[in-house]
Formats: C-alpha cells, sequence, structure tokens
C-alpha cells in the first residue's frame, strides 16, 4: 500500500512542502530547498540596504543575510522576537534566511492539488512569485517560489 | 588511478619542466656556461616529449623532438649559444607551453608560428652541424674495450647467455645480410628508481630483430653489502637488426639518463668478436620478463650445482631489476648462494657509490603534492577554531569574573596555539611568486618584439611567498603593467642611444617582504611620465580643473584614472582605455595598493603592496552608531582624540581637523553608511587618520575604539551582495557578524562620489 502511494506519488509529480505564517497568511515552498530552521539571533544591520534586508548573521562560519519575508511580500514589516524563525533556504547558488512568525505544517501534496492563483490578485509583483494557492483543512496556502522573490539577474546587473 | 589522473600529473610535471627550461635558457642568456644548465635544459624538453609520447600528443611530441635535437647540439658543443640562437629558443619555449596548453585545455595553437619554429630550430640544428642525421652520432666503441673490466669471479662462474627464442613475436627468421649491433647496457639505479624496467627495454629490444642477452652480474656484491635499491647487473646483446642504431636509441629514449648505453656496429655475420665468453643461446623463458620475478628459469648448464646457484642469483637479478619491493624475495635467493663472493674491492666501490646515489637523491626537501581544495577546507576549519576560541574566551571572561588562573592560563595557551596552527597553515598556502615572474618574462619577450624594442628584464626576489590566491590574482594586473612599462614607459632604441641611454632598455621586477605585506615593484628606466603631456590629457577629458594646482605626485597618479591612456596612438598592445584603473582596482580588490613614481628622463616605478593573505586581517574593531565595524589596520597612520578646538566648519557641511597645523577633512563613518542621519559631534568620538590611494589623508569619525584584534574575512558576496563602503564580513568573538570598512572607498565616498545604493537582494523596480 505504502509502496503503490510513494511509486504514485513520484509519477504524479507529488512533492513535499513546508508552510509558514507570515502575518495572518500562510505560505509555503518547496522543502527540498530548505536547509535548516533556526530561532531568531539578532543581525548586523547593513548599510544601504533595502529595507526588507534586517541584515546578516553568523551560520557557523558563514555570512547569511536575514530577509524580512513579511516586508519582502509587501506586508507590514516584522518586528523580530526571539519566538521568531529564521528559514534557512537556497536561492540559487546563494543562501539566505527568511524571517517568518512560525513554522507550521509540512505538506506532501501531489500537482493536482495545486489551484492556479486567482485572478483578484493584481499586483504584477504579486504575480511573479505566487505559484498557485492549495485549500488543506480549511487554510488556503500560497505557494511561492523563492527564485522569483530573488532574481539573480538584477543583482549581478546591480 | 585511471588515465585522465595520470595525464594531469603530467601536465604538472609539464610546467614544473617548462619553468625549468625557461629558467635554464635565461641563465644560458646570462652568459651561463655550465654543462649542467644546458643538460637540464635538454631534460626538461625531453621528458616533456617522453611524457607527451606516452599520451600520444603528437604536436608536442613532433615540436619538442626538433627542439631537443637543437638542445643537443649546444649540449655536445656543436651549437654556440649565442643571443641569436637563444632568442630562437626562447620562443621555442614560449610554444612548447603553448602546444602544452592546448593539448591539456584543447584549445589551439598558432600552427604557423610553431612551423616557422621548427624550420628555424632546424636550420640551426643543421647550420653548423653534418646534415646527415639529426640524431646524435656517439663515438664508436669496440664492445670489449667499452665494456667493465671483465667480471671478477672467484667461483668461475661464466655468465649466461640467454636469446629471446621462446618470444611468441613473429619471429623472424636471422636474415645472415642483418647488420649485428654489440649493445652494453648498463643501468644506473635511478633507471629503477625513475620506474623503468630493465626488462621491458630488454624485451621491446628483442622486437628489432634476433637478439642473444648476456647478463653480467660481476659487481654483485655479497649479501652483506648489497643495497636493495642498487643496480649491478648489465648486460651485453647482440642484435642483428635491419632497423638501424636510430630504433635501437628509441628503445632506450626514456632511460638513456640512467644509464650507460653503447652501441656500435659488429660487422655484418660476425659473431661479435672478442668475446671470451661462449655465447651459446639458451633458451629462456620470456614470461620471467612480464610476470612475477619468482617464476624459474630453465638454465641450461654443464655443472648441476653450478645451475642451480646460477638460477638463484639469476632470480636477484631480475628482483633488481624489477622494483626494490621485492627485497625479501632477492634476499632469500641471495641466501641460498652463500659461497658467490665476488671480489670485496668492486663490491664495496660499488655500495659505496649506491649510498652516494642515494644520499643525492633524499637531498631534496622531500614534497607531496595536495588538491587545493583540502587546504581551503583545512584553512576554513581552523578559521572557525578561532572564531570559536575568541568567543569562547570572551564568555568565560563575562561569566566567570573571578578569572579563575587555571582556566585562564588554559585559554591563553588555546590562544597561543591557534593562532600558530593558522599561521602554519598559511604557510601552507604560501608559494613563491616565481612562476608569476617567470611569465612576465614571456610577455616582455613578445612586447619587445612587437614593438621593436630591445628589452631586459630582471627580476629579483623571486622566491619570495605569498599566499596562493594573491600570486593567482596578481599575473593579470602584473602582465598589463608590464606591457605599460615596455609599450609606453620605455623608449625606442633611437631615442634611448640619443638620451645617452643603452639601447636595450632594462625592466626590473622585485619582490619582497615588509612588514607583513609583500610588495611588489615594477621599474623601466624609460623615459617617465611626461606630467605635461597627462595634465593636458586629464584637462581634455575633465579630469581636473584647467588651472588646478596639482603636485607632481598627485599628476603621476591621474594616470590610474580611468580611460586614461597617454599614448598617441592605439597600440596592439596598450592603450585601448582600459589601462591603469583597470590594474588599480585588481590590485585594491586584494586588498593592497599601488602606488608611482616618477622621474622624467630616469624611468618609473610602480610600487605595489599587498596583504601576504586574503583569509585574515588585522583590524581595529570601532563602534559607529551602536555598530561594531573593523577598519583594517593597514590604512590607519594615527588615532587621535579631537578636540573642540580643532574643528573647523569649511563650507555648508564640511568639517576640518586641524592636525599639527595641517587640516585634513573629517568624514563622519555612521553619516556615509546611513546609520545616522546626523553628524556626530566630533569631540564625542575617535577619529582615525587614514591614509588613502591616490594620495590624501581623511580622518575618519567614529564613536569608540574597542581594540586591535586580528579577524578572519569572510565573504559578503557569497550570499549577498557586494555592498559599497564595505570590503567584507567578519565574525568576532560574540558570534556577530561585524563589517570590514572599505577605507579607500569611504574616502572616495567623503570626496563626493556618493557611495551608490546598489540594488540588492532582489531590489524588484
Amino acid at each position: 500500500m505504502t509502496m503503490t502511494y510513494a511509486a504514485k506519488n513520484l509519477t504524479t509529480n507529488g512533492r513535499e512542502l513546508i508552510a509558514f505564517r507570515v502575518g495572518d497568511q500562510e505560505f509555503c515552498v518547496n522543502i527540498m530547498l530548505v536547509r535548516e530552521i533556526r530561532g531568531w539571533t539578532p543581525a548586523t544591520s547593513m548599510p544601504h540596504a533595502p529595507s526588507y534586508v534586517l541584515g546578516v548573521i553568523n551560520l557557523r562560519g558563514a555570512v547569511l543575510p536575514i530577509v524580512d519575508l513579511s516586508a519582502r511580500l509587501g506586508m507590514k514589516p516584522a518586528e523580530p522576537t526571539v519566538r521568531h524563525v529564521i528559514i534557512v533556504a537556497q536561492v540559487k547558488s546563494q543562501v539566505v534566511g527568511l524571517l517568518v512568525d512560525a513554522v507550521s505544517d509540512i505538506l506532501t501534496i501531489t500537482d493536482d492539488k495545486i489551484q492556479p492563483t486567482p485572478d483578484v490578485i493584481s499586483s504584477e509583483f504579486e504575480k511573479s512569485f505566487a505559484r498557485g494557492v492549495l485549500a488543506i483543512e480549511g487554510r488556503m496556502i500560497c505557494l511561492i517560489e523563492l527564485e522569483a522573490i530573488f532574481p539573480q539577474e538584477e543583482r549581478e546587473a546591480a | 588511478m585511471d588515465m585522465n589522473e595520470i595525464k594531469e600529473i603530467f601536465f604538472q610535471e609539464c610546467e614544473e619542466q617548462l619553468a625549468e627550461l625557461e629558467s635554464g635558457l635565461l641563465k644560458l642568456n646570462d652568459g651561463d656556461r655550465d654543462p649542467e644548465t644546458v643538460n637540464a635544459v635538454f631534460r626538461a624538453v625531453h621528458s616533456i616529449k617522453g611524457g607527451a609520447g606516452a599520451f600520444g600528443l603528437d604536436d608536442l611530441v613532433s615540436f619538442a623532438h626538433v627542439f631537443e635535437t637543437t638542445l643537443d647540439c649546444v649540449r655536445s658543443n656543436r651549437l654556440d649559444p649565442g643571443p641569436e640562437v637563444l632568442k630562437v629558443m626562447l620562443k621555442s619555449a614560449d610554444v612548447l607551453a603553448d602546444l602544452t596548453n592546448a593539448a591539456r585545455d584543447g584549445g589551439s595553437v598558432d600552427g604557423a608560428r610553431s612551423r616557422q619554429l621548427i624550420k628555424e630550430l632546424e636550420a640551426l640544428a643543421n647550420g653548423e652541424v653534418p646534415p646527415a642525421s639529426a640524431a646524435p652520432v656517439e663515438p664508436v666503441v669496440k664492445p670489449v674495450a667499452a665494456a667493465a673490466p671483465p667480471p671478477v669471479n672467484d667461483e668461475g662462474f661464466q655468465p649466461v647467455a640467454f636469446s629471446f627464442d621462446d618470444f611468441d613475436a613473429p619471429e623472424e627468421p636471422p636474415l645472415m645480410e642483418m647488420p649485428v649491433y654489440d649493445i652494453v647496457f648498463k643501468p644506473k639505479s635511478d633507471l629503477y628508481a625513475k620506474g623503468n624496467e630493465a626488462t621491458l627495454l630488454l624485451r621491446d629490444l628483442s622486437r628489432l630483430g634476433e637478439m642473444s642477452i648476456h647478463c653480467d652480474m660481476g659487481a654483485l656484491p655479497t649479501l652483506d653489502r648489497l643495497s636493495p635499491e642498487s643496480a649491478y647487473f648489465f648486460w651485453k646483446i647482440s642484435l642483428a637488426t635491419d632497423k638501424g642504431e636510430d630504433a635501437i636509441r628509441t628503445v632506450f629514449e626514456f632511460a638513456e639518463w640512467d644509464c650507460d648505453l653503447e652501441i656500435s656496429l659488429v660487422s655484418d655475420e660476425t659473431a661479435p668478436s672478442g668475446e671470451e665468453l661462449p655465447m651459446q643461446p639458451v633458451p629462456f623463458d620470456l614470461s620471467i620478463l612480464d610476470d612475477e620475478p619468482a617464476v624459474s628459469v630453465g638454465v641450461v648448464e654443464e655443472e648441476e650445482q653450478l645451475a642451480a646457484q646460477q638460477r638463484d642469483i639469476r632470480n636477484a637479478a631480475v628482483s633488481a631489476a624489477g622494483t626494490a619491493s621485492n627485497v625479501l624475495q632477492m634476499a632469500q635467493s641471495a641466501t641460498r648462494a652463500p659461497t658467490e663472493k665476488p671480489a670485496p674491492a668492486a663490491a664495496s666501490a660499488a655500495a659505496q657509490s649506491a649510498a652516494a646515489q642515494q644520499a643525492a637523491a633524499s637531498a631534496g626537501t622531500p614534497t607531496i603534492r595536495v588538491d587545493l581544495d583540502r587546504v581551503d577546507r583545512l584553512i576554513n576549519l581552523v578559521g572557525e577554531l578561532v572564531i570559536n576560541q575568541a568567543m569562547l574566551s570572551q564568555s568565560v571572561v563575562e561569566n566567570d569574573t573571578n578569572g579563575t588562573s587555571s582556566i585562564n592560563m588554559g585559554l591563553e595557551e588555546l590562544q597561543q596555539l591557534t593562532r600558530e596552527i593558522q599561521d602554519s597553515v598559511m604557510a601552507i598556502r604560501a608559494q613563491p611568486v616565481k612562476p608569476v615572474f617567470q611569465r612576465m618574462s614571456r610577455i616582455v619577450r613578445e612586447i619587445a618584439d612587437m614593438t621593436g624594442k630591445s628589452v631586459r628584464l630582471i627580476t629579483e626576489g623571486e622566491n619570495t611567498e605569498v599566499d596562493k590566491t594573491v600570486i593567482d590574482k596578481l599575473a593579470e594586473p602584473l602582465t598589463h603593467m608590464i606591457r605599460n612599462a615596455v609599450d609606453h614607459g620605455l623608449e625606442t632604441p633611437e631615442k634611448r642611444l640619443a638620451a645617452g641611454k643603452s639601447a636595450e632598455g632594462t625592466v626590473r621586477l622585485t619582490a619582497k617582504h615588509r612588514s607583513g605585506r609583500i610588495v611588489i615593484e615594477l621599474a623601466d628606466d624609460g623615459a617617465g611620465i611626461n606630467r605635461e603631456k597627462v595634465r593636458q590629457k586629464a584637462i581634455d577629458n575633465d579630469l581636473i580643473a584647467a588651472d588646478a594646482n596639482l603636485s607632481d605626485e598627485e599628476i603621476d597618479n591621474l594616470i590610474f584614472h580611468a580611460g586614461f591612456s597617454t599614448a598617441d596612438k592605439i597600440s596592439d598592445i596598450s592603450g585601448r582605455g582600459v589601462g591603469m584603473d583597470v590594474v588599480k582596482r585588481s590590485i585594491q580588490a586584494l586588498g593592497g595598493r599601488i602606488n608611482i613614481s616618477s622621474k622624467p628622463g630616469h624611468g618609473s616605478v610602480f610600487i605595489m603592496s599587498l596583504p601576504l593573505t586574503l583569509a585574515v586581517l588585522d583590524g581595529m574593531v570601532v563602534t559607529v552608531a551602536n555598530q561594531t565595524l573593523v577598519v583594517p589596520l593597514t590604512a590607519i597612520v594615527e588615532t587621535l582624540q579631537p578636540e573642540a578646538s580643532a574643528i573647523h566648519s569649511f563650507g555648508s557641511n564640511q568639517r576640518l581637523i586641524s592636525i599639527r597645523n595641517s587640516f585634513c577633512p573629517l568624514v563622519d563613518v555612521g553619516r556615509i553608511l546611513n546609520f545616522r542621519g546626523t553628524q556626530a559631534n566630533p569631540v564625542e568620538g575617535v577619529a582615525l587618520l587614514v591614509e588613502s590611494e591616490g594620495g590624501g589623508q581623511r580622518a575618519l569619525m567614529v564613536d569608540a575604539i574597542q581594540g586591535q584584534r586580528q579577524v578572519v574575512i569572510k565573504s559578503l558576496e557569497a550570499n549577498y551582495t557586494h555592498v559599497p563602503g564595505i570590503a567584507a564580513a567578519t565574525i568576532l568573538g560574540d558570534g556577530r557578524v561585524a563589517l570590514i570598512l572599505d577605507v579607500d572607498a569611504i574616502v572616495a565616498a567623503s570626496r563626493g562620489q556618493s557611495l551608490k545604493p546598489e540594488m540588492s537582494l532582489a531590489a524588484v523596480g
């Protein structure tokens, strides 16, 4: 039974997602991009950084930039507390820490569960990172694409 | 180990050989006539040819072969290595390097150039030698005279002759008209040490025709004098072949240096004359040449007892001919022949020479090749260790105010040890600048050729060591500067003569250590900087105002501005607009500084000062607007506590500080980095007097100094992006990230070139 489920899971392009809360909304990203999840530590602020970059922290010897996902997604900037969580994620060749309110769930879904993004989203920016929505136990979770949120080309062009 | 790895090693060795070749040729160019230098040059080309042959790199082999042939003429004093000859040879070395690179990276080379050089080399080889054959012709020596003194043998042993009758290669019936060669093949222990096999050579030889072999064991000492790594045997070979002497030499090509080889042509059909020992071909199992030496040998002897001993000795012989790994077996064989006692004198002589050879072999410092990644990993780990140690010390200090002496002492020792480990690990990466300097001599040659100038490059301090990353990144700016020096700095020979200088220009490249940094100087004895021209050009390009009052030094430093080239016409070599500004930027990217000083008519000197490593930095830890920053210690000239009376407002929002009666602009670091909105009160803070590139001092205002510390440099770019005004990051004792200030960028920003808040981390707009 498990075997057949797993096999089906693979063939229908099933995937695991990690869901988290930012403000009063829930989002999820592909779990394969997540390296680790850790608690908030004060960051060293960076000069001339965009407002959503909170600064950099020391991740076992590597310098890790921390992005306030709330501010990045156009919501109210977070006021980090010890209860906030940093999701350390791989975005292309770089590793970035995403500040979120809490990690809520790990979801195993198949692609057919992903509904297209509703038409109400007006901003180009929101359209660019929203990859669809999921209905899980009465909640709505928005699947987002990290690479769309941090497009590398523009950074290199900068 | 697969083929690619072996090939990689070959290319690494090629690089070493090419370096050897070039330095040898340059020595010859300087008038060195030491035969050993010529030999070293010859060996380098020979080794490359040998290895290239093994990998089937035909282009490389054919060029190396011609080169080698010409070098052989020099070696045998048939060609005098004059300047003209050496010019061709240096060019050939360059082409050889190109061919090697092409073979490795799959690129292509200028075929016309190598063909042209092949012609020139051949002309040289033929010009002064009989054009009959390019191959070296050794004086013909009769075998008896050539052979070592007849083996002393108390027991009346007769050396056994054996032939390759059972050899399974297509057998050619011995043709009576085939010339017979007598070959004496005397391996030295080096031959085996380098992994050559006498047996394999002999087998290859047997393919050339009908041959009989006679092994001379006369030099074999008694067991107690036997050195397992020495060669005691030699072979006398009688070979009937129509392939000629060259073919025979080809067999020994790779071993030529490590054996005495005598080849002589015996008159046709005649059996080797003067051979006192009966050469009875004996059936000989060739498998011994391929398999374990332990395989017994079928020997037909008249006296059975002797035959048994002979067999044992033969085993020993083959063992020795194999690698030294079979020492035990050889020892066993030799034990079974205890009666055998060669003349002690010969034996001790052999032992002595063997010992001498071993001593010579082990004289060089042993080295290993290590993957750079492994070293880098080690360096990273040590960096972590240093940070952790600092964190540990800090938490002990914070938690244990009493300072239990044993803990503190332990920590102090730990600190000392980590510092020592760090230094040692850094030393692993330290490499002499020699390879880069050697590359420069080629650049000088090429540009001198192109511009028709005569240039001599003198290098000093080639063995100065610096971190490998620095070396790797040094080549590009240095190349650029050398090009500039030859192209713009030096005058044409006519102008030089007119100015009373020698026609040949000199470019001097020196490296030395000075106060924890490496200083590289590039000096030319050319015309120096034409300050009028530079000034005019700067005015034309709106770099300075027409009436600007600039010191000579400031004018000289104008050449580091972007888009500055004073060459009247844009040449192929330099002067394409990307000039010294690129050089300056790459030097700065390395944490280095560059300066120029010039004397009209006497030339210019570029002085570069670079950090020895890019991994650590001595810094001053300061506080600015509640942020901890690190200022590189090398930039700081002095620190001072400003007094209110020393601060003078200047213009709308500039402030100057008077230091010993000179005024220096005051720069608020917190303001420039946008850490605070208003300018801090200078009296409450500390001023760091810094010196930046392009001259000029600035006083950087910080809130407080925490102390001096060695910090491990961490890249910001790896996960983030370049931040203007910030050079890199580091991790302090409390585990937090601190930013390292880019003093030059801060100073530039204070001059009005704004620190552009570059788009960073997904600035979607």
